[in-house]
């Protein structure tokens, strides 16, 4: 059974350089880069109990485990992964990195450009999830990793999951894709878009290339956060969890925060603000919005999914309507009709999108089952 | 895990086998109402199938994994136009036939998806249950285990019934096993028989 009090305990980051161009699927080209990377267990002798976490749009490379110097900074996916955890740490080695484009470490648009001496800032080029599985796959071949025994994500590391079975199919044998979506839809590429705008606009933005002017397009990154928020949310568990509770506990017939629900958006907007890239925002929303196998296909996701060769593991959330279970089954079809190894689970959460970094004892039981049966497959 | 051995489950299901007996090896399978993904994982052990259990209930979604079968949780009433057409070489509703409540639909979906339909089911013509009904009670046994207000069986029928069902409504018979516990019963199956098991397909 899965046990939260498990920690993988003190992690580091590492990094790793790359020399090789990485040309983009836009066409641009990377001459050489950084990825950061955290690792936890140990890789076996024939380096085939691997599993590669992907991260979602704010996510990054501390996965699981803490800092020593900061034992507060507990890893994104802390609860999924560690010593009798469903990722279980004494069994899988797990690499967590952050992706190329991002603001963690990875080399990024807030990173310097070896070539100007300055931040890359808008010159940085637009990533998508193809360029992020290729820069992956570097990163495992560093490492000596021929075939990850999974590589799993959920939302937009979902789409990554996804996509290593698409372009590297002998090189992963699980994929685990969580509260995911084959493509978005219009709505999904709406909100991303307002997301955009609130920073395209802010003065402060200044094209992209706000570093050289010391600031930071603060207001922008703050209503991105919140748009997301809402949508990361269920009605549901809005409502639980703030009602129409007013901070004073009266109106006071103005424009400042009143309800205990605008109290909370601010705050999420403000830490976000304090320490995400903006442009590293836009980003990883434009490679949100750009996944899409099916469409080199005519849009059939079943041809699509014809190269793959992986087993898989497709779980979605009841109150997800961002990433709704609708979307998944999408995904299941395709792979059932490409008779490929696929399990299915609908969780019944009340979290909304963000329900698959909560604890959550059923989903928990699912992950253990499908990664204990992973983990049969190899020798220590 | 020996509580999953094919010998001891077909012991204990003897339906399994009677199934498992008209499943050529390597037949791919789709199993409605799956449960723990029994009957699933004793095809794959005896006959090698490749397939797919749907299942609505989360643990037993859990108990699918952990027997290492493809199960994908959905509701059987809510069709399976995830599923394309001709997809499989059987399709299996096992001891579920008796619980869904779109019954016509159902067999008519499921001889869609695949080239041959297996059910079985409870023979509510059995003769204990027979005496039960006699005696004034509704009847409750090892195949019938549920009180009248808390059974999900909402569709019970008897052999008779069912064979009548299938001729109005295209439904060609190819083959019939009636059993009590694991005696195959051939003299009077409608009123000796506790389960029946019968492997159909589309009638031309």
């Amino acid at each position: 059974m899965p046990n939260s009090s498990h920690s993988v305990g003190v992690v580091s980051a590492q990094r790793a350089q790359f020399d090789t161009p990485l040309t983009f699927k836009s066409g641009a080209v990377l001459p050489r880069y950084e990825l950061v990377y955290e690792t936890y267990g140990a890789l076996n002798s024939d380096k085939s109990n691997a599993i590669l976490v992907c991260h979602a749009l704010s996510g990054h490379h501390h996965v699981a485990g803490y800092y020593a110097d900061d034992i507060s900074k507990v890893g994104w996916w802390d609860t999924m992964i560690g010593p009798g955890k469903p990722v279980d740490t004494n069994k899988f080695f797990v690499i967590g990195l952050n992706n190329l484009g991002g603001c963690h470490g990875s080399t990024g648009p807030s990173s310097t450009n070896p070539e100007t001496g300055k931040p890359y800032g808008a010159s940085f080029p637009l990533v998508t999830v193809e360029d992020w599985v290729e820069s992956q796959a570097r990163l495992a071949d560093l490492l000596g990793i021929k075939q990850f025994a999974a590589v799993m994500g959920g939302s937009l590391g979902g789409m990554q999951a996804l996509q290593w079975s698409l372009s590297h199919p002998e090189r992963v044998r699980h994929v685990l894709a969580i509260a995911t979506a084959p493509r978005l839809t219009a709505q999904n590429i709406a909100f991303n878009d307002v997301a955009r705008n609130a920073i395209l606009t802010d003065p402060d933005f200044h094209g992209g290339n706000f570093y050289e002017h010391g600031v930071v397009p603060t207001r922008g990154l703050r209503l991105a956060r919140m748009l997301g928020h809402i949508t990361y949310l269920s009605d549901d568990a809005m409502a639980d969890k703030f009602g129409r509770e007013l901070l004073s506990g009266k109106l006071s017939y103005g424009y400042d925060i009143e309800f205990e629900i605008e109290s909370y958006l601010r705050y999420q907007g403000d830490k976000f603000a304090a320490y995400f890239d903006a442009n590293t925002y836009l980003l990883m929303t434009k490679a949100l919005d750009y996944f899409d196998p099916a469409r080199e296909y005519g849009d059939d996701l079943d041809k699509a999914f014809a190269a793959a060769r992986a087993n898989f593991l497709v779980l979605s959330f009841t109150t997800d309507w961002r990433f709704s279970p609708e979307r998944s089954r999408a995904i299941v079809h395709s792979l059932l009709h490409n008779h490929l190894n696929v399990s299915y689970g609908e969780i019944t959460s009340t979290h909304g999108h963000d329900s698959f970094l909560m604890q959550h004892t059923h989903y928990h039981e699912v992950m253990h089952a499908y990664l204990n049966n992973i983990s049969r497959e190899f020798t220590a | 895990m020996s509580a999953h051995h094919p010998v001891e489950l077909a012991a204990a299901r003897p339906d399994f086998a009677a199934i498992a007996e008209w499943i050529p090896q390597g037949a791919s399978v789709l199993d409605l109402g799956c449960g723990d993904g029994s009957l699933l994982r004793y095809l794959k052990d005896t006959r090698k199938v490749r397939g797919y259990g749907v299942e609505i209930d989360d643990i037993n979604i859990v108990a699918c994994i952990q027997n290492g079968v493809n199960v994908i949780q959905g509701d059987l009433e809510s069709g399976l136009s995830g599923f394309e057409s001709d997809a499989f070489d059987f399709v299996l509703l096992s001891q579920t036939l008796q619980a869904t409540r779109h019954t016509e639909p159902l067999m008519q979906e499921m001889l869609r998806v695949g080239h041959e339909g297996i059910v079985s089911f409870p023979n509510f013509g059995y003769w204990r249950g027979r005496l039960n009904v006699l005696l004034g009670n509704m009847p409750v046994s090892k195949d019938l285990p549920y009180q009248w207000y808390d059974t999900p069986n909402v569709h019970l029928c008897t052999l008779y019934d069912f064979e009548t069902f299938c001729a109005e409504h295209h439904v060609h018979i190819l083959e019939r096993r009636v059993m009590t516990g694991n005696n195959e019963i051939r003299l009077l199956p409608n009123l000796l028989g506790s389960t029946a098991v019968y492997r159909f397909q589309r009638a031309t």
